[in-house]
């Protein structure tokens, strides 16, 4: 047993544990009996399953592991079922998609597992190095997918461009977290806080923090960070770009809140600025360049874009409420996005790509199902009652003006009303527009069934009993620690 | 009683089965079955809530189902923080309990007679009929259970939705999508008035519970000469209640809901929708009485609607027609009575009048059926030879509505007349002419329609002109299957409507014995029992009038007498000296004019309102199509833009500015496509601009800020 660990830390680690076993068994599977899609199928799913049941049983712990590398706690728990059912759901709509593009499903499925491992160490470092490796693993494992369609330059280019760029970032950020280590002699985010703590901010930490903001601002794509998004998603298998859009984005926010929120309390006016800034313009241009794009995955792209400068608001209030309110919306953007990239999964079939906004035309007619889910999804992005998107909005922009941050809750206002507009055309296009369809009819086979079931339930849900969801979320920004308690400020 | 919620939701559930299931899979009689089953175990469950109720020591009972929106904090006027907190909370009182019997019980009957009624409706459209008729009820029992303001909102606008999909029903007919779209956008108006009270509500109590704003609003003084939050709540309320019961100046909206199928007038006219805003300005008694200035126009408003809508119904020659301004008069005396303090009035009015008038929709729909899909008076008569059921049924109604004893209609309106008398004696006479025209165009239309000479299409071998125009208008309002079937002249209806004519027949005969008037010696039931709904205190004496019985006999007698006189002129007119209406209405030409045309007022918001909407937003559309050609790159698409806005603009509002901003914005989206140019080390700089751009920022603020 190495040095310093205890059999305790093995136990605390076991979900990781399972899903790196899970990972390393598909391998072999694939090696060993190939072309059992099914078989590897159900593998995958199962050990996602195994891993979300241990998770949720370490919800409400509140311990440190590994020698004060891994904190397993509530926050962790609830980031780590978010990105595990946005992975079981990429695996269910990733295998009618696969077959189409004639994909070997072993070595796909083990990189899935290999980056949610990254995004579980993500969720729950409490050390930079940590964090950083679990990055990683997570980045490395993006390069490979957002490639796998090799005959396909548009996803070679988008792989490319993702690693080329994601290189880049990520100097950036090991540089402001060297200029972290620097002055404060440590990595760990609590020796870190501690050694801030009732000091000046030099400029030095000013820089660092500038640069820790910019390299997760490019990993949760905000702009001007934001640049590689639209073309990768474009580029990326479409189950890849989905997972890309939600998985690694809220692994990034887990890291993003450890960092700032438990690490560099003292440094909270800065980053707030810095992050208010981001928030303002990653809404604002996310909706605005999302007006006329007629490809639909790039349509998403800039829409994601816009949502996490809606999910920013709540890093900038850092109030209990603000931090509840955003993991809240993460929960809801889970089924959202997830469910509307199911159904441009699903539009690719073995004659047609299927990703444009005009092969939705009269999509009411030759599916009604598959149309009412994606209007559904798109009223529930757009933030239209009683959708869960609504719920999740209300709470986050009322955290805002409860938190004093007025007008950055009126700018995100105008701009859902903006963003209404694209959401709509989506409908336009699959109720009013009647051109001749293209391409073979839309199977919904029954693994896309269950992942379209499970996104339509939770958006239909969660936007109208939002308060479970809700509850769990408070509970997890509680156990983040250096968030300020729920201040009032408006009403005296 | 704790399974009140279940109420609403038995229909419910019928209509999402129906409008899941049923249009595709469900045969007619499964379709039918599903919505009267619901609808009958919702009818059974009030029953058992209404006799549970009675029984029990403290009559009120609130039921919590789940949360709906958890607390959020938000600052009120007193300068606390409320929590904006609505669980989906059933209350279930003495109002409630009348109003889930009425809205289940002629709502059931309706559902009946509708199974045989809507007979010549091809399947899918039968079973999309009941399930609009089911979520129709769905609505109407959440509007009225509803413990909160936001939960009866939730029903307010679920039957405005419910009434624009029925009255739309056959929308392949422009007139009847129009009155769909009329019926809603005018019901908007009333919406957005209602909406700001309870905002208004909101901001002053910090809670939207009607008890807790009862209470509250019990503890205020009364505004006597002064108008104060509580007059400006009610005034909003009133406007909402205004819009949904059809009173001037937003009633125009109600006749033109006749392009429903009939048992949609019926369930629209008698148990549902219309009566949502009387219940509503009962509900909130407590709150218009400490608004006395808004009590006066709240009894002007309906007077004046009762007097007007009397007038025009004088005059109209469709059958249905004549009922729909009975129906707007009707509800104007229901206001009347609120605005004069007589709540308990006018939720009597509202229950009789929901017999008698679901009797004469469905009587008049059952004429209309018989005569192949005709509904002018002129072109009926004499039919009471051919459909003695209906005849008879619908007659009782007529003495009901008219006011002689001793049917419903003349206790509830004896008793509102009464009532205004004390407090009024201008209002009091303008009701009592309304209540002569009432008996006067009531009887009108029964001798128009049974007696005299038959003045219909001929029907059998002679195949005449008039019978190809009665099909072709048959063939209008029906799917294809009415072509195949021969219409061999007038005929009773079958038993599935003539039953719930009779049952609603002898509902419109007795109901009004539940509150006789104490002058007869017997005790009025149904006020003192509806006392605690109107108050704000658990234990609170109705109070005794101290007017002396003499008083309430003679204006008892002399109502009586007006309303004999009204249906004695209408004997006079069309039955003994048909051709006397002819000339009269010739001597008078200008004054028929203007009744016929309903005092022009559709004329009037079409000159004004719509025509200077379309006019603004055309002015504005010309305007940009100019700048727009002014624009390259984006011409195709602003176009596009333009004429989707203008679009929005013929519809909606009109709002210059958002041109301006489509514009900005997509003139923004299209410079951001040209900054993505796939490069990636454009990408890279633009990463490093940023952070550049952060320090820059950062180094400003420390050393100049």
């Amino acid at each position: 047993m190495p040095a310093g660990f205890s059999a305790a830390d093995f136990l605390y680690i076991l979900p990781e544990l399972v899903l790196i076993g899970g990972a390393m068994l598909l391998l072999s599977l694939s090696v060993l009996v190939p072309r059992r899609d099914g078989l590897l199928l159900w593998t995958a799913l199962a050990t996602v399953a195994v891993t979300l049941v241990l998770v949720v049983r370490f919800f409400g712990l509140d311990v440190t592991a590994a020698r004060g590398l891994l904190a397993i706690d509530s926050f962790a728990a609830f980031f780590k079922v978010i990105v595990l059912l946005s992975a079981a759901l990429t695996l269910l709509m990733s295998a009618p998609y696969l077959r189409v593009e004639g994909i070997r499903v072993g070595e796909y499925y083990f990189l899935i597992l290999c980056a949610t491992v990254g995004m579980m160490f993500m969720a729950s470092g409490v050390e930079l190095i940590t964090l950083f490796i679990g990055l990683e693993t997570m980045a490395v494992s993006f390069y490979v997918l957002v490639g796998f369609l090799k005959p396909n330059p548009r996803s070679n280019e988008a792989a490319v461009k993702y690693f080329l760029l994601g290189g880049f970032s990520l100097g950036i950020l090991l540089y402001g977290m060297s200029l972290i280590y620097g002055v404060t002699g440590t990595t760990s985010l609590a020796g870190i806080a501690a050694a801030l703590r009732g000091q000046d901010t030099s400029l030095v930490l000013v820089l660092a923090v500038i640069l820790v903001g910019a390299g997760m601002g490019f990993k949760i794509a905000a702009v001007p960070f934001h640049m590689w998004a639209p073309d990768v998603y474009e580029g990326a298998p479409t189950p890849v770009t989905a997972f890309l859009s939600v998985g690694s984005k809220a692994a990034s926010f887990a890291m993003l809140l450890r960092i700032f929120v438990v690490g560099l309390p003292a440094l909270a006016q800065e980053w707030s600025l810095l992050f208010y800034v981001l928030a303002v313009i990653s809404m604002t241009v996310g909706n605005i360049a999302a007006l006329t794009q007629s490809n639909l995955k790039r349509m998403l792209a800039y829409s994601s874009i816009a949502h996490v400068g809606y999910l920013l608001i709540g890093v900038v209030v850092r109030t209990e409420r603000g931090v509840a309110a955003m993991l809240l919306y993460l929960g809801v953007y889970l089924f959202m996005q997830l469910g509307a990239f199911a159904i441009v999964t699903a539009q690719r079939r073995s004659d047609i790509i299927g990703d444009e906004l005009k092969d939705l035309s009269g999509l009411s007619k030759r599916n009604p199902l598959a149309a009412f889910a994606m209007g559904f999804f798109m009223l529930s992005l757009g933030g239209i009652p009683p959708t869960a998107g609504f719920m999740g909005k209300m709470w986050l922009f009322g955290a805002a003006i409860d938190a004093g941050f007025i007008w950055l809750a009126v700018i995100a206002v105008a701009n859902s009303a903006l963003s209404i507009y694209y959401y709509i055309r989506v409908v336009v296009f699959m109720w009013i527009n009647q051109e001749e369809p293209v391409g073979s009819p839309i199977v919904i086979g029954p693994a896309m069934k269950v992942a379209l079931g499970v996104a339509l339930l939770g958006t239909v849900v969660l936007g109208i009993y939002p308060q479970f969801l809700f509850e769990q979320a408070e509970v997890a920004a509680r156990t983040l620690q250096g968030i300020t308690a729920a201040t009032v400020v408006g009403g005296q | 009683m704790d399974l009140i919620w279940l109420i609403p939701l038995l229909p419910g559930i019928g209509a999402a089965l129906n409008g899941l299931l049923g249009v595709r899979y469900f045969s007619k009689r499964v379709a039918a079955g599903v919505a009267c089953v619901t609808m009958g175990g919702a009818l059974l469950l009030s029953i058992g809530a209404f006799y549970q109720l009675l029984g029990a020591e403290h009559r009120e009972h609130v039921v919590t189902v789940a949360q709906w929106i958890p607390p959020i904090p938000l600052a009120t006027a007193s300068g606390e923080i409320g929590a904006f907190e609505v669980p989906w909370a059933f209350r279930l009182d003495p109002l409630s309990g009348m109003m889930i019997l009425i809205v289940t019980g002629i709502g059931f009957l309706i559902h009946l007679y509708s199974v045989a009624y809507m007979d010549h409706e091809s399947r899918g459209a039968y079973a999309r009929f009941f399930c609009y008729l089911n979520l129709f009820c769905f609505f109407m029992l959440m509007l009225v259970l509803g413990s909160t303001f936001l939960v009866m909102f939730v029903g307010w606008e679920g039957v405005g939705l419910c009434s624009y999909l029925l009255i739309g029903f056959w929308y392949h007919k422009q007139s009847a999508s129009d009155a769909g779209k009329k019926a809603f956008i005018v019901n908007r108006v009333g919406d957005w008035g209602f909406m700001l009270g309870i905002f208004l509500i909101f901001f002053t109590f910090g809670t939207l519970d009607f008890r807790a704003v009862a209470e509250a609003a019990a503890e205020m003084p009364v505004e006597v000469g002064g108008f104060g939050v509580l007059s400006a709540i009610c005034l909003l309320l009133f406007v909402g209640a205004v819009g949904k019961s059809a009173q001037i100046p937003l009633h125009i909206w109600l006749p033109d809901a006749m392009e429903g199928p009939t048992p949609v007038s019926a369930l629209i006219h008698a148990a549902t929708m219309v009566t949502a805003g009387v219940y509503m300005v009962g509900r909130n008694a407590v709150l218009f009485s400490h608004a006395p200035m808004v009590m006066q126009v709240v009894a002007w408003v309906g007077v004046l609607t009762a007097l007007l809508a009397a007038t025009i119904g004088l005059v109209q020659t469709d059958i249905k027609k004549v009922l729909a301004y009975s129906t707007v008069s009707q509800l104007g005396y229901m206001f009347l009575a609120t605005g004069v303090g007589a709540f308990g009035a006018a939720a009597f009015h509202l229950m009789t009048h929901a017999f008698f008038k679901a009797l004469l929709f469905l009587g008049s729909g059952s004429v209309i059926h018989a005569m192949n899909d005709e509904q002018d008076l002129r072109r009926m008569g004499n039919m009471r030879l051919y459909m003695p059921v209906t005849f008879i049924t619908m007659f009782v109604g007529s003495l009901a509505i008219a006011g002689v004893p001793p049917f419903s209609g003349f206790f509830s309106k004896d008793e509102i007349l009464y009532r205004t008398y004390l407090n009024n004696k201008l209002l009091w006479g303008l009701a009592v002419v309304t209540a002569g025209m009432t008996a006067f165009y009531m009887f009108r239309l029964i001798f128009m329609t049974f007696f005299g000479e038959y003045r219909g299409p001929s029907w059998g071998h002679q195949e005449g002109e008039d019978h190809a125009e009665a099909h072709a208008a048959a063939d209008d309002g029906h799917d294809a299957d009415a072509q195949g079937h021969a219409w061999h002249g007038p005929h009773e209806s079958p038993g599935l409507m003539t039953g719930p004519l009779w049952m609603l027949a002898v509902g419109a005969s007795v109901a009004g014995l539940v509150g006789i008037p104490a002058a007869f010696g017997f005790r009025n039931l149904i006020e003192p029992f509806l006392e605690p709904s109107f108050t704000a205190g658990a234990a609170h004496e109705a109070t005794e009038h101290a007017e002396s019985h003499l008083l309430e006999w003679g204006l008892m007698g002399f109502s009586v007498l007006i309303a004999i006189a009204g249906i004695a002129l209408a004997y006079h007119f069309y039955v003994r000296r048909p051709e006397r209406s002819e000339q009269l209405a010739k001597h008078w030409a200008g004054a028929h004019r203007w009744l016929t045309n309903k005092y022009y007022v559709d004329e009037l918001y079409g000159a004004t309102a719509i025509k200077g909407t379309i006019g603004s937003a055309r002015g504005l559309w010309t305007v940009d199509r100019h700048v727009v050609d002014g624009a390259v790159n984006g011409a195709g698409w602003l176009t596009r833009a333009c004429a989707w806005v203008s679009h929005v603009f013929d519809k909606y509002l009109v709002d210059g500015m958002f041109n301006l901003l489509a514009w900005v914005c997509t003139e923004g989206s299209y410079v951001f496509r040209r900054v993505q140019t796939g490069l990636i080390q454009n990408y890279a700089v633009a990463t490093l601009f940023g952070v550049f751009a952060f320090v820059t920022m950062y180094l400003i603020a420390r050393y100049v800020g």
